[in-house]
């Protein structure tokens, strides 16, 4: 047989995308079109940080004492090029910020991203196989959540700080807030993806690619995941937000990054030594930079959440 | 075709499952292990070349025979052997789904699900082979060729149904076991799908191991029919002997019950009772409870299958005594 023109040609991946249910109805939904242009800008300042901020944070030479504690630029005392102010180091405070924000993203997308890859692995296994190996994966799982995730944390960068060579224990500060992070919220994506791997492999598809002998670890990716990603991909996103602002609690309460490497939790737990002294910038505008990240995030989150559900359609 | 070669022998085969509560609750509230039998004591042959067919109510136990025999579920007694293939080989089976919504994975498109058996199985070397057969098998079953691009959620019923049909092709099967294929679909289109296997059995010589509860489908279809009452075969016939003269009261009770359309008015006589449940059978004949000519012994005694002629068999102390 020869070539065949197709009728109607298939239109490209962007194509059907702008063409899709979910485009529609982010198109109409100002909240999320308004958070998906707050993340944008967020998330490109804090990574042209180097570009765009006046000073390197991380760069212990450049800060001058003299500078410390300087007001915002429109207060009296404030000076350029220190728009939001420095900290009691001389430190300046969008520099911080922009730097820290960037840390903060880091953290929440690659813990996100290990929870994933855990969590709907596991989760595959224990909906697929069931009995016992679902039994133990889900019995850890609930153990897991049954202890507060400070105290993981804590449990978790004390013993790899035990571990660690010294010279790992600074860039290892970051890998093990992640695990920490993660450690917590694989458990949600395993209970998701679980149980909707109990409805898929039931169903007839997975039956009849059973019959032509396809292997079981070919089963759970090509077949049963595709049709368990809709959920995870909400959780995920609201995920995200919530894993920047454990990030944050942790590095407030001083199990997360060092203030030599400050994320928007560490300026806030330096900045809140010095509220009382009357420098309240140093601790709110990192807060208010958290709390748009935060909200954006789950702003976003949340009409995912309805978009997808096909029963609010 | 060798009519008296069986492609398929099922002997003595039973099923049961394990409904027991978990672990803890049957220990907290002390109850024992629960198991149904969903198949009992089930032997049928299947011919090369004809169209065998099951019918029964739901929950009888059908559905459990088609998976038993393509291997979805274990045999917990009893063996299920198959004739020799063209090649000499183990004759070759694929399975046809009741539910074209559940049976295709919607996030697949069509060509892949049909090129699915044949990557698998690596019945073609090359990849512009395996799309040339995908083609190929879409036209078999009435599709377009450029339908392989699309998606299942852009069919209806019907069309669904036929590349579900596609897909069991593309393994090159001699046996298809065809479970309720038309059961999810609107008569008109019922007929569609079944003179396309019809046609399909004709043209490749396909034997159908046909799994139904609606008998005019099953008339159209098949050659010998097995009727299953709560997980038992309780008449085995001929097609038309079957539906001219039924031996077994429920066989009776069956036939009463398709529409007539010479007597759209004809009075049904509506039979007592439902079908038991399968955890708890009746004693003796599983169908005394309901059985318009029980006798004393039909509650104690379970009736054999036995030969009545050369084509039927039948389990009931009623017919063997008159």
């Amino acid at each position: 047989m020869t070539e065949q023109t197709t009728p109607s040609k298939m239109p490209s991946r962007l194509e059907r995308f702008r063409d899709s249910d979910l485009w529609w109805s982010f198109k109409s939904h100002k909240s999320a079109v308004g958070a998906a242009i707050v993340l944008g800008l967020v998330i490109l300042t804090a990574f042209m940080a180097p570009l765009l901020s006046p000073q390197n944070p991380y760069d212990l030479a450049a800060l001058e004492l003299w500078n410390a504690e300087l007001p915002p630029i429109w207060m009296e005392g404030g000076q350029m090029p220190f728009l939001l102010g420095t900290d009691v180091q001389g430190r300046d405070i969008l520099s911080g910020i922009l730097y820290g924000t960037r840390i903060s993203i880091i953290i929440g997308i690659a813990s996100v991203a290990v929870s994933l890859f855990v969590g709907i692995g596991l989760g595959l296994m224990a909906g697929y196989y069931g009995g016992w190996i679902d039994n133990v994966l889900m019995r850890i799982g609930d153990v897991l959540l049954s202890i507060p995730i400070v105290l993981v944390a804590i449990l978790v960068s004390s013993v790899a700080q035990q571990f660690l060579p010294p010279a790992f224990r600074e860039a290892g500060v970051a890998a093990v807030l992640v695990l920490a992070i993660a450690m917590y919220s694989w458990v949600q994506y395993a209970r998701v993806v679980r149980a909707q791997t109990m409805v898929e492999r039931r169903k007839e598809y997975v039956m009849a690619s059973r019959l032509v002998g396809t292997p079981a670890r070919r089963l759970m990716i090509n077949h049963i995941l595709p049709n368990t990603l809709t959920p995870i991909f909400v959780a995920a996103t609201l995920n995200f937000g919530l894993a920047i602002l454990i990030e944050a609690t942790l590095s407030f309460l001083g199990v997360g990054m060092p203030p030599n490497q400050p994320s928007l939790g560490t300026l806030i737990r330096v900045g809140n030594q010095y509220l009382f002294s009357g420098s309240w910038w140093i601790v709110l505008f990192p807060s208010v930079q958290l709390c748009i990240l935060v909200v954006a995030v789950n702003m976003l989150g949340d009409w995912l959440r309805d978009a997808l559900n096909p029963k609010l359609r | 075709m060798n009519d008296l070669a069986p492609a398929l022998s099922v002997n003595h085969v039973t099923k049961t499952f394990d409904v027991s509560a978990p672990w803890l609750n049957r220990v907290i509230e002390r109850r024992p292990k629960l198991f149904v039998e969903a198949v009992s004591d089930i032997s049928f042959t299947v011919q090369k070349g004809t169209c065998f067919s099951i019918v029964g109510e739901s929950g009888c136990g059908k559905s459990t025979v088609a998976r038993l025999i393509t291997g979805l579920y274990k045999t917990t007694s009893g063996d299920i052997s198959f004739g020799a293939g063209t090649a000499g080989a183990p004759i070759r089976m694929q399975m046809i789904f009741q539910d074209p919504h559940s049976s295709l994975n919607p996030r697949w498109r069509v060509g892949d699900i049909i090129a699915e058996p044949i990557r698998e199985m690596k019945l073609r070397d090359s990849e512009k082979e395996t799309l040339e057969r995908v083609r190929e098998l879409l036209e078999t079953v009435g599709l377009g060729a450029d339908d392989a691009l699309k998606y299942p959620h852009e069919f209806s019923g019907g069309q669904r149904q036929r590349i579900s049909i596609a897909r069991a092709l593309a393994s090159e099967p001699e046996l298809l076991v065809c479970d309720e294929p038309t059961s999810a679909l609107d008569v008109s289109v019922q007929a569609q799908i079944l003179n396309l296997m019809r046609r399909l059995q004709d043209e490749l010589g396909l034997t159908y191991l046909f799994i139904s509860h609606d008998l005019s489908v099953v008339r159209h279809m098949s050659d010998h029919i097995a009727v299953m009452y709560l997980g038992r075969i309780v008449e085995q016939a001929a097609v038309e002997e079957l539906f001219t003269a039924p031996k077994h009261p429920y066989s009776k009770l069956l036939l009463a019950t398709i529409p007539d359309i010479a007597n759209p008015k004809r009075r049904v006589e509506a039979q007592a009772g439902e079908p038991p449940s399968p955890l708890n059978p009746p004693s003796g004949c599983a169908f005394h409870p309901r059985c318009p000519i029980a006798m004393a012994e039909c509650s104690q005694i379970l009736p054999k299958l036995r030969q009545l002629d050369e084509n039927g068999q039948v389990a009931c102390h009623a017919v063997e005594s008159s």
